[in-house]
């Protein structure tokens, strides 16, 4: 049994389990709204992984935390809804000036970034680690404490154990400010890494495209609910659609199946997609074949259909969801739905870092390498291909930047098989046109500053809507409305400078 | 009608007040940006709206330009996020006190209301500020503006007066009141005015202007956490005249509650990359005058370059040996404020009226050999 740990939400005490995270307590005290956004309207979370900037609230005094990435503490006082008090506002310098040093730095404690970490460690050299989340993982392998790893996740989380790898957690790299270093705000303080090698591991998040009614509290990722419910959001008897495209769809639903949710309807908006996917997964990759299979079992019954969501329905949390199959619409009621189109790699540290990058994915050589000499890319920041390709990637990259090519060398043609699942994923979920055209006039794109479609679509570049409306200029700098701008009209994102995320003044800072 | 009687180069938010100008007053004017409206060094600013005393020519125009700014307020769009918020000079010490009572004279015996504050008056005008200040100086009605949507609505008032825009428009060379553009297309015109900030130079390599480079950050939103824009009364020895690379504490509030941070100068330099000890300087800088800020969250950086002249005045009027080509340019980190007084400038040079404020101390030419100041 889980320890209790008290709280006080919004002035009112409340009870909670260790490892809930904050976002989760506010959800449950606060009917699912984290904050108001810059024109009023209420929030909730939407990624569920540090992305999205709308769990912010206070915590102790200090406005704009993320509440998802943040754990529930005894004593904690958490405001979702505060007038900002300067007063309140703590004085600490916040730099500590500690420093590691590192052979091999390796940012993103997923499946790829575990592998690297195992490979180096065992090839001996000193390895830091660094995750912004409290547990290794990542988003598939995510922390649950109401249940235990799966084996294939237990068997590297015991392999991690055996090296002396330092595993920094809940910790950001917000900048790099020369080459072998980078600043990394953690709750200690801020931390200087000084490295010879880095694999850069840091993932995907999920695209989330808009429709009108799409801001309500409710709507999540689909990853986005899975990770809320795995930090202690209940979804006990709710109803749930799930809806957006890919092949996280299945895997969501049978969790929040297994967590008692109602799932009302599976909605997927590439047509016939899981019999071609099935068909081709026959050929390319058994073993996810079985995965397949396995997952249809957990789903029986519930049903699965092309469809898409044209209208989240609700006055100040989400009520239902009206869908379309393309020549008919229906309206579903539901109390969450949970929705993602497909991933996106977070290309903001390479892309800073000045990596080669083409067509959303980092370039790589046949070790894993970047452009830039000594720097490795792995996971799906190579292309979006999941586990597989992931943990074969880190091996390379582990024993390469370790400088033990014949090691790496042993999993080159495995990780060429697993690239392939990339463009399999690609195909068989390309986002169909009709998507484009769901936001009306009055449909938020950018949610952090609420710049609505109907102001962006006059524009001809990013460049030229966030200079006039401020699209993309909020907390998350573009992260959520980014990749729906690039799908809209088209454009792409321009450069990025630091901090990559929002850290205090005092971080920047010469001492 | 084939051409036009003025292009303006530079759609930033010189470039956008001289077509508002040039078009009210009846000129058929086109505007030719390679790139967005306000994508360079408008963009980049802080859009403070300050009259600033370095020199006596800087005063002048800089006064006029804000009485010009406070005129239009009540007209700009709300996406300008225009506020009279005047500003705090902040002296830490008595010798910046002393420095205070006489900018204090100044500004009165010329018409500017401004009100001295010891101690306890800033502390209560900015408690966030470090206790302890030897006081400050407000100067009741500078102001503040988001620059590149009042360099779009200026724009959009010259297109209202029958101004052509012409963005993508890649300047390659001039020839007889001819521009040539990357395209293969020619405009034709009477007169060309050149807005173009620090990229003047492509087209005149002679001009005595240089790039100084500035860092700024802007924060989330704290709303209320200061109220005035507010500058380090070192600002201009330490900022402001030096050829060392520089900081001064700088903060000014916008609407959103957001708050910018500056500043920083730097010439020979001209990598657009932040650097991070000049941010990191610029910060700690800002630390000294106000603590509570250490904890406010930083969500984005930038750099912009200002086009500097050697005597800190800008160069507004006809290009020397280039006749029918005028200047509107070298603006330094003045461009949002004196933007409008230039404009007027500008009309007046090409309509033959008498300028509301003389012209000399501007003209091109005081940098000419045997020109009006050597």
């Amino acid at each position: 049994m889980a320890d209790r740990i008290a709280l006080t939400i919004n002035g009112h005490p409340m009870e909670t389990t260790a490892e809930t995270s904050v976002a989760s307590a506010v959800m449950q005290a606060s009917g699912g709204v984290t904050r108001r956004s810059v024109t009023g309207e209420p929030r909730g979370p939407l990624c569920g992984m540090g992305v999205c900037f709308e769990c912010r609230v206070t915590i102790d005094g200090v406005p704009h935390q993320r509440s998802c990435q943040t754990s529930c503490q005894p004593g904690m006082r958490v405001d979702s809804n505060p007038n900002f008090n300067a007063s309140e506002a703590s004085v600490t310098t916040l730099r500590s000036g500690s420093e590691m040093n590192a052979d091999v730095l390796v940012v993103g404690a997923g499946p790829a970034g575990m592998a690297a970490a195992c490979c180096a460690a065992e090839a001996g050299k000193r390895v830091v680690l660094i995750d912004d989340n409290p547990h290794a993982g990542g988003q598939i392998w995510r922390h649950d404490p109401a249940k235990a790893p799966s084996k294939h996740a237990a068997t590297w989380i015991e392999r991690m154990r055996r090296h002396p790898i330092e595993f920094m957690t809940t910790a950001q790299i917000i900048a790099a400010p020369a080459e072998g270093k980078m600043l990394a705000e953690t709750a200690g303080g801020l931390v200087t890494l000084r490295f010879a090698r880095m694999i850069l591991a840091c993932g995907a998040r999920e695209r989330f495209l808009p429709f009108p009614g799409w801001t309500l509290p409710g709507i999540f990722g689909a990853g986005g609910l899975q990770a809320l419910v795995k930090s202690g959001f209940s979804v006990n008897e709710r109803k749930v659609v799930v809806a957006g495209s890919g092949p996280l769809l299945l895997a969501v639903a049978a969790y929040l199946r297994k967590r008692g949710a109602d799932v009302r309807l599976i909605a997927e908006q590439t047509r016939a997609s899981l019999l071609r996917f099935g068909a081709s997964l026959v050929w390319n990759q058994p073993s996810k074949l079985t995965e397949a299979i396995s997952l249809r079992w957990q789903l029986r019954g519930i049903s699965y259909r092309t469809a898409w969501p044209i209208r989240a329905n609700g006055a100040n949390c989400l009520e239902s969801v009206t869908l379309t199959d393309g020549s008919r619409s229906w309206t579903e009621p539901c109390d969450a739905l949970a929705c993602g189109f497909g991933l996106v790699a977070n290309l903001e540290l390479p892309t800073l870092l000045g990596c080669a990058i083409s067509n959303g994915a980092v370039q790589v050589d046949r070790w894993q390498q970047t452009s830039k000499p000594g720097i490795y890319a792995i996971g799906e920041l190579t292309g979006v291909g999941g586990i597989d390709k992931a943990l074969v990637e880190g091996q390379i990259a582990g024993w390469a930047a370790a400088d033990q090519p014949n090691q790496a060398a042993a999993f080159l043609s495995e990780r060429d098989q697993a690239a392939r699942f990339v463009h399999l994923l690609d195909d068989t979920f390309a986002l169909r046109q009709e998507l484009r055209s769901l936001p009306d006039a009055e449909t938020i794109v950018c949610r952090c500053e609420d710049v609505r479609f109907g102001r962006l679509s006059h524009f001809t570049s990013f460049r030229d809507a966030k200079l006039q409306t401020r699209c993309g200029m909020g907390s998350c700098q573009g992260r959520i409305c980014g990749p729906a701008v690039q799908f809209l009209f088209g454009w792409s994102s321009d450069t990025i400078r630091p901090p990559i995320l929002p850290t205090a003044l005092a971080n920047l800072a010469d001492s | 009608m084939n051409g036009y009687d003025v292009a303006i180069l530079g759609a930033g938010i010189v470039g956008a007040a001289c077509a508002r100008a040039l078009a009210t007053a009846g000129m058929r004017v086109i505007i030719l940006d390679r790139a967005p409206i306000g994508s360079g060094a408008t963009a980049a600013g802080m859009g403070h709206l300050v009259v600033l005393d370095d020199s006596d020519a800087q005063f002048a125009l800089t006064r006029f330009s804000c009485q010009l700014w406070n005129e239009l307020a009540p007209l700009l769009p709300t996406d300008c996020e225009h506020m009279h918020s005047g500003t705090l000079w902040v002296a830490s010490d008595d010798e910046e006190m002393a420095a205070v009572r006489s900018k204090h004279t100044y500004y009165q015996e010329r018409g500017v209301a401004t009100e001295i504050l010891d101690g306890k008056a800033i502390a209560d005008a900015e408690p966030n500020l470090r206790p302890g200040m030897a006081g400050g100086l407000r100067v009741r009605d500078d102001g503040l503006v988001y620059p590149p949507c009042a360099a779009r609505w200026f724009i959009e008032k010259a297109q209202e007066f029958g101004a052509t825009l012409r963005l993508n428009a890649d300047v390659v060379g001039i020839d007889n009141n001819a521009i040539q553009l990357a395209d293969g297309s020619r405009v034709v015109c009477d007169k060309i005015v050149h807005a173009t900030g620090t990229w003047t130079r492509h087209l005149f390599p002679q001009l005595p202007m240089r790039p100084k480079k500035g860092h700024l950050v802007i924060t989330d939103r704290y709303p209320g956490f200061i109220t005035h824009p507010i500058v380090e009364l070192g600002y201009l020895k330490s900022a402001h005249g030096g050829q060392r690379a520089s900081v001064a504490f700088n903060l000014q509030p916008r609407k959103t509650g957001q708050m910018l941070l500056g500043s920083s100068r730097q010439i020979d330099t001209e990598t657009r990359a932040i650097e991070p000890h000049m941010l990191g300087r610029m910060i700690a800088r800002a630390l000294e005058f106000m603590p509570t800020l250490s904890r406010l969250s930083a969500i984005r950086t930038w750099t912009g370059f200002r086009a500097a002249t050697p005597d800190s005045l800008p160069l507004i009027g006809p290009a020397t040996d280039r006749p029918g080509q005028v200047l509107a340019t070298g603006h330094e980190g003045l461009g949002i404020t004196t933007s409008l007084a230039t404009a007027e400038l500008i009309v007046a040079h090409l309509t033959g009226r008498t300028p509301p404020i003389p012209l000399a101390p501007y003209l091109p030419s005081r940098f000419a050999e045997g020109g009006a100041h050597g």
